[in-house]
C-alpha cells in the first residue's frame, strides 16, 4: 500500500484509538508514585523515606513474595522456552521436510492447543495430574511429606506443551522458502549430516527459532489461565501474586511492580532490535 | 543402526517428530480424554469423583434438572456466546481504522506505529485488567476526570456507575484483544498492491466503492486471523470477568473455574469445559470454511 495524504478524521480515530491503548498504561505509571496507601485517588506525589518518590519501588523490592514470585516466573519461562524451542523445530523440520506415517495426524494435533481455550487444556492437566499423582501416592503409600504436588514442576511441564505448537508454527514459516539444494551441495563438498546442520541449515533457520523463542517466552511470562489451574504451593507467579492482591487491598507497589516490568520488557525488546540490525 | 537411521528419510521425519507428539499425547490427548470421562461421572458427598456412565451433567447444563427446566447455565453460555460477538465487531471496528492509517503511513514510521501497538502488551495481562479498575472504579480516574470537566463547564455531574459491571468486563476484553485485530488486518492492508487502486480510479470507482469492492475483500485473511486470535480466548476468560464484572457477570469460564475450585463438582465442570469446547470447535470451523482459513495466523 502506498503512502498518500491521510484524511483527518482517520487520523483523529487513530489517535483516539493509541490514546485508549495507552490510558491505563500512564494510569499504572503515574499512581506508582502515589502518595495514599489505599492507591484509589491519586493524592499527590509520595515522599517518604531514603527513596522519596521512589518509596513504592523500595518497598518492592524489600518484598519477599514479590521477589519470589519473579524468580518463579523467569524459572519457568526460560525452562519452557529452551525445552518448547528445541522441540518446537525439531516438529517444524518433520512437517515441513520430511514425509512418515502420522503426518497428517501430527499435523492437525499441533494445530488444536491453537484453537482449543486455554481453560479447557488448564483443567484438562489438572485432572490429568491429580489422576496420576493420587494414584502413585496411594500405589507407593507415600508419608504426607513425600508425596506428589502440583508445583514448579508441573507448571513448566504445561507451559512446555502450549508453546510448542506455537513454535512449530513460527518456524515453519521460516521453512517456507528454504532451499534444499543448499544442503545438498554441503553434503556433495563433503560435509557430513551434523555438519550441513550446524553450518547450513541452523543459520537459515536461525531467525525462525529466534522468533518461535521469544513469542514462547513472552507466552510464558503472560500465562495465567493454564499456571492458575496446573500450580502449587511454592510455585506463584507474578501474573498468580497479582491476582492474588486484586482480592485484598493493592498498594502502588503493584504499580511500581508493572513500571518495572514495562521497563525491563523496552530494554529487552531495545536490545533485540539492535542485535537484528547489525545482523 | 546409525547408518540406518542417515538413510532412511522416514525414520528420521519420525524421529524429529516424537518429542513433539509424546507432549502432545501425555499433556492433551490423555487430559481431554480423562475430562470428557469426568464429565459422564458424578461425585460423593465429599467432592470425590465416581465413575459411572451418566449423562446428567450435560442436561443440568442444558436446563433439564431434576427439579423441572432451569435454563441458568443456558444463559451463562449464551452470555459468553454473545460477550464474544460483541467484542470482536468492537475490536473489528476499533482495529480497522488505526491498521489502515498505519498501511498508509510512510514506509519508514510504520514499524515505529506497530512498535507503539504493541507496548502495552507487554504489561502483564492481569496488571492491565487492574489498570481498567483504577480507571473505572466510583472514586477512578474516569470519573474524577468526569467531575473535573463538569465542574469547569459549570454543568451537574451524575458519577457513571461502571465498575463492576458487564460493561467493565466488554471495555476489559475489548482492550486485552486489540492489538491482537490490528496486527493481522495491517499484514493483510499491507500486502495490497497500490495499482490495484490506481486501476479502480481509472474504472470510475470512487473512494468509498474503492474501500467496499477493493481494500476490505483483500483485507479478509486479516479480519479472519484477528477473529480466530480474539474470540477463542474471550469465550473462554474468566479473569476478566472476575476482576471487571465482580460477582455479578458469570462466563463459562467462571462456571469451569468455580465448580473445580470452590464448589467441588469437577464432573459438573468437566461437562462444562467439554460443551465450552465443542462450542468453539463448531463455531472456528464454520468460520474458517466459510470465509477462509486464516493463513495470517503464521505471518501474525
Amino acid at each position: 500500500m502506498s503512502a498518500k495524504k491521510q484524511s483527518p478524521w482517520l487520523t483523529l480515530v487513530s489517535i483516539l484509538v493509541y490514546f485508549f491503548l495507552y490510558a491505563p498504561i500512564i494510569v499504572l505509571i503515574v499512581f506508582s508514585f502515589n502518595a495514599s496507601r489505599t492507591n484509589v485517588v491519586f493524592e499527590g506525589v509520595v515522599n517518604q523515606g531514603p527513596c522519596g518518590p521512589f518509596y513504592w519501588y523500595c518497598e518492592l523490592f524489600r518484598n519477599r513474595s514479590v521477589m519470589d514470585a519473579t524468580r518463579n516466573t523467569l524459572i519457568i519461562a526460560f525452562t519452557s522456552t529452551i525445552v518448547s524451542t528445541i522441540i518446537g523445530t525439531m516438529a517444524a523440520l518433520a512437517l515441513q521436510r520430511y514425509d512418515f506415517f502420522g503426518k497428517k495426524v501430527s499435523e492437525t494435533a499441533l494445530y488444536f492447543p491453537i484453537v482449543t481455550p486455554e481453560i479447557v487444556m488448564g483443567i484438562g492437566i489438572l485432572v490429568f495430574f491429580s489422576a496420576v499423582f493420587g494414584w502413585i501416592n496411594t500405589a507407593l503409600a507415600l508419608a504426607p511429606s513425600q508425596r506428589l504436588t502440583m508445583g514448579l514442576g508441573t507448571v513448566i511441564v504445561s507451559h512446555i506443551a502450549f508453546s510448542i505448537p506455537f513454535v512449530t508454527l513460527v518456524v515453519r514459516a521460516r521453512l517456507h522458502g528454504f532451499d534444499d539444494r543448499l544442503e545438498e551441495a554441503a553434503m556433495d563438498l563433503g560435509a557430513n549430516e551434523f555438519t550441513t546442520f550446524r553450518k547450513v541449515t541452523l543459520p537459515l533457520i536461525a531467525p525462525g527459532v529466534l522468533a518461535g523463542a521469544m513469542l514462547a517466552f513472552t507466552l510464558s511470562l503472560d500465562d495465567f489461565i493454564i499456571t492458575f489451574f496446573t500450580t502449587g504451593p511454592g510455585a506463584t507467579t507474578l501474573p498468580i501474586y497479582v491476582y492474588g492482591l486484586l482480592r485484598r487491598i493493592v498498594t502502588p507497589e503493584l504499580n511500581a511492580l508493572s513500571t518495572i516490568w514495562v521497563l525491563v520488557v523496552l530494554i529487552v525488546v531495545a536490545i533485540s532490535q539492535w542485535f537484528q540490525r547489525r545482523e | 543402526m546409525i547408518q540406518h537411521i542417515r538413510e532412511n528419510r522416514r525414520l528420521q521425519g519420525l524421529l524429529l517428530i516424537f518429542p513433539a507428539m509424546f507432549v502432545m499425547v501425555m499433556l492433551l490427548v490423555i487430559p481431554l480424554t480423562l475430562t470428557v470421562i469426568t464429565s459422564f461421572g458424578q461425585r460423593d458427598a465429599d467432592g470425590n469423583v465416581i465413575y459411572t456412565f451418566t449423562l446428567e451433567n450435560y442436561w443440568r447444563l442444558l436446563g433439564f434438572t431434576e427439579q423441572g427446566w432451569d435454563d441458568l447455565y443456558l444463559r451463562i453460555l449464551l452470555r459468553s456466546l454473545w460477550l464474544a460477538v460483541q467484542t470482536t465487531v468492537i475490536v473489528i471496528l476499533m482495529a480497522y481504522p488505526l491498521a489502515y492509517f498505519i498501511a498508509r503511513s510512510p514506509e519508514k514510521r510504520r514499524n515505529f506505529l506497530l512498535f507503539l501497538v504493541l507496548v502495552p502488551l507487554w504489561t502483564n495481562f492481569v496488571i492491565r485488567i487492574y489498570a481498567w479498575v483504577m480507571i473505572l472504579r466510583s472514586q477512578g480516574v474516569l470519573n474524577s476526570t468526569l467531575a473535573a470537566t463538569a465542574d469547569l463547564l459549570n454543568v451537574p455531574f451524575q458519577p457513571l456507575d461502571l465498575y463492576p459491571s458487564q460493561t467493565a468486563v466488554l471495555i476489559g476484553m475489548v482492550y486485552e484483544f486489540l492489538p491482537f485485530m490490528i496486527l493481522p488486518i495491517y499484514t493483510s492492508l499491507e500486502k495490497i498492491e497500490p495499482s490495484l487502486y490506481e486501476a479502480a480510479a481509472d474504472l470510475y470507482a470512487n473512494a468509498f466503492r474503492t474501500f467496499w469492492r477493493v481494500t476490505v475483500p483483500l483485507s479478509m485473511p486479516g479480519i479472519v486471523a484477528g477473529t480466530i486470535l480474539t474470540f477463542i480466548p474471550v469465550i473462554g476468560t474468566f479473569v476478566v470477568s472476575d476482576i471487571l464484572g465482580g460477582r455479578q457477570v458469570i462466563l463459562v469460564g467462571n462456571l469451569v473455574q468455580r465448580q473445580f475450585l470452590d464448589a467441588r463438582n469437577p464432573p459438573f465442570g468437566a461437562a462444562a469445559s467439554i460443551i465450552l469446547l465443542v462450542m468453539t470447535l463448531v463455531l472456528t470451523l464454520y468460520y474458517t470454511r466459510r470465509f477462509g482459513l486464516g493463513e495470517e495466523i503464521a505471518a501474525g
